[in-house]
């Protein structure tokens, strides 16, 4: 893979739930670097496009590839045939994601949520691993409480550590389902903080979030999502300040 | 309100009269128990406490122990097979899981433990081989092979792994589904998933019913006295039917009972420590 390929590459995915058609025709390009911010109106079908970048849900129609892996298939003889769920989770490592509930594992203290997949799947040793985490824990301001269980932390101090848990499989690619939506309004800032540092430092990154401010001030492109469909697609001023569609304005009115 | 008031008033508690005076008439009704029987001229205490180390009451209560933790081993193992066979998406896996659990529940014990303490009746061979063709690498005489401990240890196992598979099978149900995606996110394999992030966590909801499941087994023993398993009622029966002291007997066999039912309950509270690390305190 060259620099002039896409990290992700979605084409013309749909999916229904039963009788709700979530998404009709979704294309989405994200590139080496770029910082994507998903927005749109609730149950306008964020959160499915967003899993169906690792595979956690399949689409209907349509293909994504991630790294130039197609997710969850094999494409032989113009068919695309099923891959093994093993096969799934090989493809899986290169992207990290980050949930809106955090999704720690509630047994394991923080290094040990942190250590468990570089060292179970990557076959990383537990020293390196251990070491790799600590300076993880360090960048997200969590390592204090690397011996903490999660039922000990704040949500904000969880979804850092869910950050870092991520981060430690080294992911060519993060993905973010609304990650402070789940906190106090106190404990966002930090969070928020995090993955600033994160896209400066030149990570690629797919952020669903209804946070304008950040999505202003981080995102490369900011992608409005309605009906199923991307309505608006641009830099943060364009589609913040100048939308060209009535539903990108009559989303943004209700944002504020 | 003047200012001396600022001390807030003090609470005078309810007195529960009522509860005293029914603690004192329970005791008083257990005291009175207590004494008739001990006092009962129809039972010797002293053949009780003669037999209570018996050679032959520590055989049985050494037979009972192994019965119960050979039978829990074996259950829990097939049983963690059957509930995720259960949980399977594999259609026909779980459906043969079902009716296993189904076919198990649906019998009593007692009935499982006479047919395979009785299997010689019907089953002359017991073989492995190639179903359908006459090769065969090993048999022998089922009455050979099914002495009574084995019937007893497999009519007991099985049993075992049926209520088994339903606690691990409402066990990992109560872990919640992003546990697993998030271990899926991080590219662990379905396996591992299970072993390292789903199972661990059910383990806090299934203690509880599994130490329950094992206290009922060390009763549930006692039923192989049917097929002469030479467990603890076995062996009191059998003391009893010679020297006819049959309350005695049945006392030698309750008092053991209870220590082993406490030991097993000490087991699980030690267990339940264990298991419930990392959940909110
Ligand atoms: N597993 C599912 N089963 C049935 N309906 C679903 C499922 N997941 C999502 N939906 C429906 O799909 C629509 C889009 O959901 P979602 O992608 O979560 O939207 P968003 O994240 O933008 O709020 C909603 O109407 C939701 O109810
Ligand atoms: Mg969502």
């Amino acid at each position: 893979m060259n620099q002039q390929d896409p990290i992700i590459e979605a084409r013309d995915i749909h999916k229904s739930f039963g009788q709700v058609t979530v998404l009709t025709g979704v294309d989405l390009e994200v590139w080496p670097g770029e910082v994507v911010c998903l927005m749109g109106a609730s149950g306008s079908g964020k959160t499915t496009l967003l899993r169906m970048m690792n595979h956690l849900e399949t689409p209907d129609r349509g293909t994504i590839r991630v790294g130039g892996d197609l997710m969850g298939y094999r494409l032989h003889k113009g068919r695309l045939h099923e891959l093994s769920p093993s096969r799934v989770a090989d493809q899986r490592r290169q992207i990290g994601m980050v949930f809106q509930h955090f999704n720690l594992f509630g047994h394991k203290t923080v290094l040990e949520n942190v250590i468990e997949a570089p060292v179970g799947v990557l076959g990383l040793r537990r020293s390196a691993a251990i070491e790799r985490a600590q300076d993880l824990l360090a960048k997200v301001g969590m390592h204090e409480r690397a011996d903490a269980y999660p039922a000990q932390l704040s949500g904000g101090q969880k979804q850092r550590v869910a950050i870092a848990r991520a981060l430690a499989m080294e992911p060519k690619v993060m993905l973010f389902d609304e990650p402070t939506s789940a906190l106090d309004p106190e404990l966002v800032g930090g969070v928020l903080a995090v993955m600033r540092e994160l896209a400066a430092s030149g990570m690629t990154m797919v952020v669903v979030t209804h946070e304008v401010g950040f999505a202003r001030g981080v995102a490369d492109r900011i992608v409005l999502m309605s009906d199923g469909v991307i309505v608006e697609s641009g830099p943060p001023d364009e589609v913040l300040d100048r939308p060209r569609h009535e539903r990108t304005r009559r989303f943004l009115s209700a944002m504020r | 309100m003047s200012i001396d008031d600022s001390a807030a008033p003090r609470i005078a508690r309810r007195r529960p009269y009522l509860s005293w005076l029914a603690l004192v008439v329970v005791l008083v009704l257990i005291v009175g128990a207590i004494r008739s029987v001990a006092n009962n001229p129809y039972i010797d205490w002293s053949v009780t406490r003669q037999y209570l180390f018996n050679d032959q009451v520590l055989t049985g209560v050494w037979m009972t122990v192994r019965l119960a933790v050979i039978s829990m081993l074996l259950g829990i193992v097939l049983g963690i097979l059957v509930g995720l066979a259960r949980l399977s998406r594999n259609r026909p896996l779980a459906q043969v899981a079902a009716s296993f659990i189904l076919l198990i529940r649906g019998v009593p014990v007692l009935v499982q433990l006479l047919i395979w303490g009785n299997i010689g009746l019907f089953v002359q061979t017991v073989k492995i081989g190639v179903p359908f063709t006459p090769i065969e690498f090993w048999s022998s005489p089922a009455n050979d092979l099914i002495v009574p401990f084995v019937a007893a240890t497999i009519g007991l196992a099985l049993h075992e792994a049926a209520y088994m598979a339903e606690i691990i099978r409402s066990g990992v149900l109560s872990v919640d589904r992003g546990q697993s995606e998030a271990a899926a996110a991080l590219g662990m394999r379905p396996g591992r998933i299970m072993r390292r992030i789903v199972l661990p966590q059910a383990l806090r909801v299934m203690i509880p019913p599994t130490g329950n499941q094992f206290v009922t087994l060390v009763k549930g023993t006692s039923l192989v006295s049917v097929i002469a398993g030479g467990d603890l009622l076995t062996q009191t029966q059998n003391i009893a039917a010679t020297s006819y002291r049959i309350i005695e007997m049945l006392a030698v066999a309750t008092f053991w009972y209870l220590v082993l039912v406490g030991l097993a309950g000490a087991l699980q509270v030690v267990l339940e420590r264990w298991a419930g690390k990392g959940h909110t305190r």
